[in-house]
């Protein structure tokens, strides 16, 4: 095993151009694993010889990504900012509470003091917490290379099952979510009890002048926008209960049977939680 | 084939401390088995059971989640670290006290998880305590003793030399007991969540 | 009074069998069955770890025969030519290191011919899936008493129910460990269990050996619940004999999956009720059926089968009772002792039963349970008459008292009916558990137990009863102390090793306070004879009396020493199973109140009333620990603990699929006693520790029937499942 500690972003991308460049791989030293606390990468880690014989690249050193910058419009989230330092953060809770609510759902504390919100993007699990109420919030991810910068909306950066918009020499810089006023804000996960769970269904919704949001986790193969519930909510088509909503969701989400609920769980639920959210919020709802 | 090692300096319990250690040993093997700080229990190795937590600069972590190479710089605390020269940490106290320590695997993580609680928050809740400690399982008491010794470590801390826990929870103090047949009137002791 | 053994806790310094520093030693690992049924055609050791220095074990080294010794020899050390479940030990490996002797062991491949499984439990095994003589059947008993088809045929009312419990994990917060190792010609074997005995036994038939040549001493212990009463014996043998065939100390430390994926587990159980009542709701029959899941091996099956059926009519008076059970082979883990043993199954059974009855007839359940309860002079389901005075109507109306249920249930209908998605309810579930072992058991073990008088006026308890976590030693120092009247103290507890302490019984079946600590009380009343002294003796003339006693008699031992005797009136027929059970039962009454979210279809429980009577209570701070511990286990297994099956292999045997509850899912438990001296117990003391168990999962599910009007019986009522009977 190496583990290479950069100390500045530039010494991280000339790493991973080195080590991870596509065209080249055969003759490059072995790809680089970045980290960013850890949690989910470690887990049964002393069971897992074949990982400790790759090569990794240790973020933490690098003191710019542990930024976190309150704009007027915006709040930008270096790579590094981890969920507990959201949940101190009194400013969040009352202007992007979705945030505290999800990270506060993320594990328990000891998860919350390393996990971080650009770790949870790059694990890209389908039961990620900390994704859904970015997404929700329009948030854009900023990747940087040895060869530039570019910015993408984190809800087009996954592409199915732990595919991602972002090459192997690229890292999460920055996570850059708008500060609007929002009309309506609600995320609920479900767990299997109250703490310390991973979401068997889980979604954040958001209602502000940029229409509404509705994101979904653990029903389909990536964290999702339900764009057909989306629209139903911006054309205030009457629901009467949520039969009505599952149809429409049926177009949005692809939930499967595994090790943590079933397919049938996730769907009524889904439709569940979202009918008396919005109940208290839409009057097309009945 | 030998598995690369790394020299490290660790700051644990305020002691600073070089070790060699593999490469891929995590903050937990490095301490129990190049320390031979075993207080830190050995639980899941997957971050849900909450045994193998330490402090690292004050905040509670798992350290079976975490490489020892990744916090050379920071101040490691396990539970060998928390008595205070002679004096037993007031959580030590209130937990044996209280009977909170049972079987005791579980116990070297709460008290850590609970001694990062209280630093942050003098004064925290009961729904603050068993948010804090949701990470850490413990399968034999059920959480109430722990929880009332966390609460009344609190307030020790916050300088209430005074402060006690609700009487039923004292070793000692007499449970309500039916004593028939006047059992009609509820305890109002009881009454509390 | 303190807990005693709680300092060394709360400072790290407590050394569990993974904390044991062991010079030289080499760490073991287990090579395990893929397959549920099969044959072994051949185990793939690859070349590079041939003659690598790794030490290999399987069926070929063991000395003695190749079984687990416990109550059937069924239960193979390691598989030879056959397997019967997943994750079955195969091959033993030690490496110079832990990772190392995991990458080993991984790396050996089982192939298995896969012969026909039997799965499920609840079926007839089809011819092929036959594995124990030609049904599979484990162990079948049958209590009966009176005139059960008679009495059924003339009942105006007959109300027939099935239900279904699952398997439940122990979570012992620490795993399986055990350390081995030669000192000359004796084989020492030091670990986490609960009952040191059972491994000496296990280990001298396995090893061949004499008992002079095995020397079983416990570690400190994190967490049993049954787990470690009959499961250390095949870690403990299987560290031996890796330690004789390196000649090396081993470590053998289970991690977490292995331990989930390999150890027994509570038995799952269908029972069937079919009772015959008056129209007022009394009852009149009971056909009751019991069939357990025994998985691979037998176990301690046959007793817990013994015991769930003796609870199975709950603690109410009926003339005519069959109970008919049997324990089933499957292919899957061996299931064993889990606290409770067998009761919380049947309990859960009869009380929901209780309330679906109370449902059918029209008749408050509260009053169904009235009508119904034992009282003194009237017999068990086995014939016992109860007679000991306990007011088993005054220990359920202080549970209602206490958790205000009737007020409750009112206001619960005001609020499902204005509520737009949450429903209350609440429950109740009254309880017996029979403490100590069933039947003959205690007779028949003789439990032995001494005290020494030391030579510098201490006194030392030398008991092979564990701490586990639920107080041995507090309450063994505070009866010691209170007996002799010494200050707590002057009191030792020895570290149970077989080699120091006599074979006082297993810690289990809630026996260690009521049992054992009679036993020191009457050792203790031994030592002060043998020195002289009278029971009006004071501490310090004791004190001075053994000071003196060592002066004169230097180099000798002084013991004071007692056997088990059965209190009196006690009989019992083992063929017939008819006759006092158990010598005493505790008593109790839970109340469970609960709140279904209709968007979730989640149960949680938001208040909970526990009373009992179980004799003098010790000590409260124990025993209001054990029973708060007991009804959170009990929580869990009633609403989120699932074991998933696969091909008879647990699929979730990790802490993230496994649920267990934390402490942000525990409800406000309030713990009320009632006392009633049991003047055969120690200090007047009952079992507790079991009891705890029985009472949740009942009160929980009959609050999810008064809050959603369904009607749940198949345990755990996890979401996915309380969601399809709430929209069938």
């Amino acid at each position: 095993m190496a583990i290479h500690q950069p100390s500045t972003l530039s010494e991280a991308c000339a790493l991973l151009a080195t080590h991870n460049r596509g065209s080249d791989r055969d003759l490059a030293p072995s790809p680089l694993v970045p980290i960013a606390g850890g949690t989910d990468l470690y887990t049964h880690w002393p069971q897992r010889p074949d990982e400790h014989a790759k090569s990794y690249l240790d973020l933490s050193g690098i003191e710019e990504l542990r930024a976190v910058r309150w704009r007027n419009d915006s709040l930008t989230l270096g790579a590094l900012v981890t969920y507990w330092r959201l949940i101190q953060d009194r400013t969040c809770w009352s202007a992007l509470p979705m945030l505290v609510q999800a990270a506060r759902q993320v594990g328990a504390v000891q998860i919350q003091t390393r996990g971080t919100w650009a770790g949870n993007i790059a694990n890209a699990s389908p039961a990620a917490d900390g994704v859904p109420v970015m997404m929700a919030y329009d948030a854009v991810v900023e990747l940087v290379s040895s060869e530039g910068r570019e910015e993408i909306p984190l809800a087009d950066f996954y592409q199915g099952y732990k595919q991602m918009r972002m090459r192997p020499d690229q890292l999460i810089r920055s996570i850059r979510i708008p500060r609007r006023s929002f009309l309506f804000q609600r995320f609920e996960k479900v767990g299997s009890r109250n703490a310390q769970a991973i979401t068997k269904v889980g979604v954040a919704i958001a209602r502000s002048g940029a229409g509404w949001r509705v994101v979904a986790n653990s029903v389909a193969p990536t964290v999702c926008r339900c764009p057909t519930i989306e629209a139903l909510l911006d054309d205030k088509v009457t629901v009467r209960g949520p039969d009505d909503l599952a149809t429409a969701l049926s177009q949005d989400i692809a939930p499967i049977d595994d090790i943590r609920s079933t397919a049938r769980y996730r769907r009524r639920v889904l439709a569940r939680l979202l009918y008396f959210a919005l109940r208290e919020s839409c009057s097309a709802f009945e | 084939m030998a598995d690369p090692m790394t020299a490290l300096n660790l700051r644990i319990n305020g002691e600073e401390r070089r070790v060699l250690s593999p490469t891929h040993h995590t903050l937990l093997e490095v301490l129990r088995e190049e320390c031979s700080l075993t207080g830190t229990k050995h639980g899941c190795e997957l971050g849900e059971c909450g045994v193998c937590t330490v402090l690292v600069d004050g905040q509670p972590v798992l350290s079976c989640l975490v490489l020892a190479a990744e916090v050379e710089e920071c101040a490691i605390e396990t539970v060998e670290g928390m008595q205070r020269g002679n004096e037993l940490h007031p959580l030590q106290s209130t937990f044996a006290d209280l009977g909170a320590a049972q079987c005791g695997y579980c116990t070297p993580g709460i008290l850590l998880t609970a001694q990062a609680l209280i630093a942050d928050n003098p004064q925290p809740s009961d729904g603050e305590i068993r948010e804090a400690l949701s990470g850490n399982l413990c399968r034999c008491t059920g959480y109430h003793k722990i929880i009332e010794a966390v609460r009344w470590a609190a307030a020790l801390e916050r300088g209430e030399a005074d402060a006690k826990p609700p009487s039923e929870a004292l070793y000692g103090s007499p449970l309500p007991r039916i004593s028939p047949p006047s059992a009609q009137e509820e305890d109002p002791r009881q009454e509390k969540g | 009074m303190k807990r005693f053994e709680g300092l060394e806790k709360l400072t790290g310094r407590t050394l569990f069998i993974d904390d044991l520093p062991l010079e030289n030693c080499l760490w073991g690992a287990t090579v395990r069955s893929p397959a549920a049924r099969g044959t072994i055609r051949q185990v793939r050791v690859p070349n590079h770890l041939e003659g690598s220095g790794l030490v290999l074990v399987d069926h070929r080294d063991l000395p003695g025969p190749n079984v687990v010794s416990l109550i059937t020899d069924d239960w193979p050390i390691l598989a030879a030519e056959t397997v019967r479940h997943r994750y079955e030990p195969v091959m033993l490996v030690a490496a110079e290191s832990r990772a190392a002797a995991r990458r080993a062991a991984a790396q050996i491949e089982v192939v298995v011919d896969p012969l026909p499984a039997a799965l499920d439990f609840r079926q007839t095994p089809t011819a092929e899936q036959i594995q124990v003589g030609d049904d599979n059947v484990l162990k079948q008993l049958k209590i009966e008493r009176g005139e059960v088809d008679e009495a059924l045929a003339a009942a105006p009312i007959v109300v027939e129910g099935e239900y279904e419990t699952g398997a439940q994990e122990h979570v012992y917060l620490e795993p399986q460990g055990m350390a081995a190792w030669l000192d000359g010609e004796v084989v020492v074997v030091h670990g986490s269990l609960q009952c040191p005995y059972y491994v000496e036994s296990a280990l001298t038939r396995a090893l061949d050996l004499p008992a002079e040549r095995v020397r079983v001493i416990q570690a400190a212990t994190g967490g049993g619940f049954g787990g470690k009463e009959d499961f250390p014996s095949i870690v403990a043998i299987h560290a031996a004999l890796l330690a004789i065939k390196a000649q090396r100390p081993i470590k053998l430390i289970y991690d977490r999956g292995e331990d989930m994926a390999a150890t027994t587990k509570r038995h799952p159980a269908w029972i069937r009720h079919r009772t015959g009542l008056s129209e007022e709701g009394q009852i009149l029959a009971h056909d009751i059926e019991v069939v357990l899941d025994g998985g691979a091996y037998v176990t301690l099956s046959p007793v817990v089968l013994s015991r769930g059926m003796i609870h199975a009519a709950g603690p109410y008076a009926c003339d005519h009772v069959r109970i008919r059970g049997r324990a089933m082979m499957t292919n899957s883990v061996p299931f064993g002792a889990f606290r409770g043993f067998g009761a919380p199954q049947t309990l859960f059974a009869i009380e929901r039963h209780m309330d679906v009855i109370a449902k059918q007839i029209g008749v408050d359940p509260v009053k169904l349970r009235r009508l119904n309860l034992l009282t003194d002079g009237q017999a068990t389901a086995t014939g016992q008459v109860i007679d000991d005075g306990t007011d088993r109507q005054q220990v359920l109306s202080r549970a209602l008292d206490l958790s205000r249920f009737t007020y409750k249930r009112s206001q619960h209908t005001a609020f499902n009916a204005e509520h737009a998605y949450l429903r209350r309810g609440i429950g109740l579930a009254c309880f017996f558990h029979g403490a100590g072992f069933t039947g003959s058991g205690e007779r028949a073990m003789k439990s032995l137990l001494h005290v020494a008088g030391l030579a510098d006026g201490r006194v030392e308890v030398l008991s092979a009863s564990t701490e586990i976590g639920q107080g041995t030693t507090t309450i063994f120092t505070q009866i010691a102390a209170d007996q002799l009247r010494l200050d707590p103290e002057q009191i030792l507890i020895a570290q149970p090793d077989t080699w120091r302490v006599p074979d006082n019984g297993p810690t289990v079946a809630s026996r260690t306070t009521m049992v054992v600590g009679r036993l020191i009380e009457r050792a203790c009343d031994n030592l002060r004879e043998r020195v002289g002294l009278d029971a009006a003796a004071t501490g310090t003339e004791l004190q001075a009396a053994l000071v003196a006693w060592h002066e004169e008699h230097p180099d000798e031992e002084l013991l004071g020493s007692a056997r088990y005797q059965q209190p009196p009136g006690i009989e019992w027929d083992d063929e017939t199973y008819r006759g006092d059970a158990y010598s005493a039962y505790g008593w109790a009454t839970y109340v469970a109140e609960v709140e279904v979210d209709l968007r979730t279809y989640t149960a949680r429980v938001i208040d909970f009333v526990a009373v009992q009577e179980i004799g003098k209570v010790l000590n409260e701070t124990l025993a209001r620990g054990q029973i708060q511990g007991g009804v959170v286990q009990g929580i869990g297994w009633a609403l989120l603990e699932e074991c998933r099956w696969q091909e008879g292999g647990m699929a979730n045997h990790q802490l993230t699929n496994y649920i267990i509850p934390t402490s942000d899912d525990v409800p406000s438990i309030r713990v009320a006693f009632l006392e009633n001296p049991y003047p055969h117990g120690g200090q007047g003391a009952k079992g507790i520790g079991e009891l705890p168990l029985d009472g949740p999962a009942p009160a929980i599910f009959n609050a999810v029937a008064a809050a959603t009007g369904v009607d749940p019986r198949v345990l755990p009522l996890v979401p996915e499942r309380l969601m399809e009977l709430i929209e069938q």
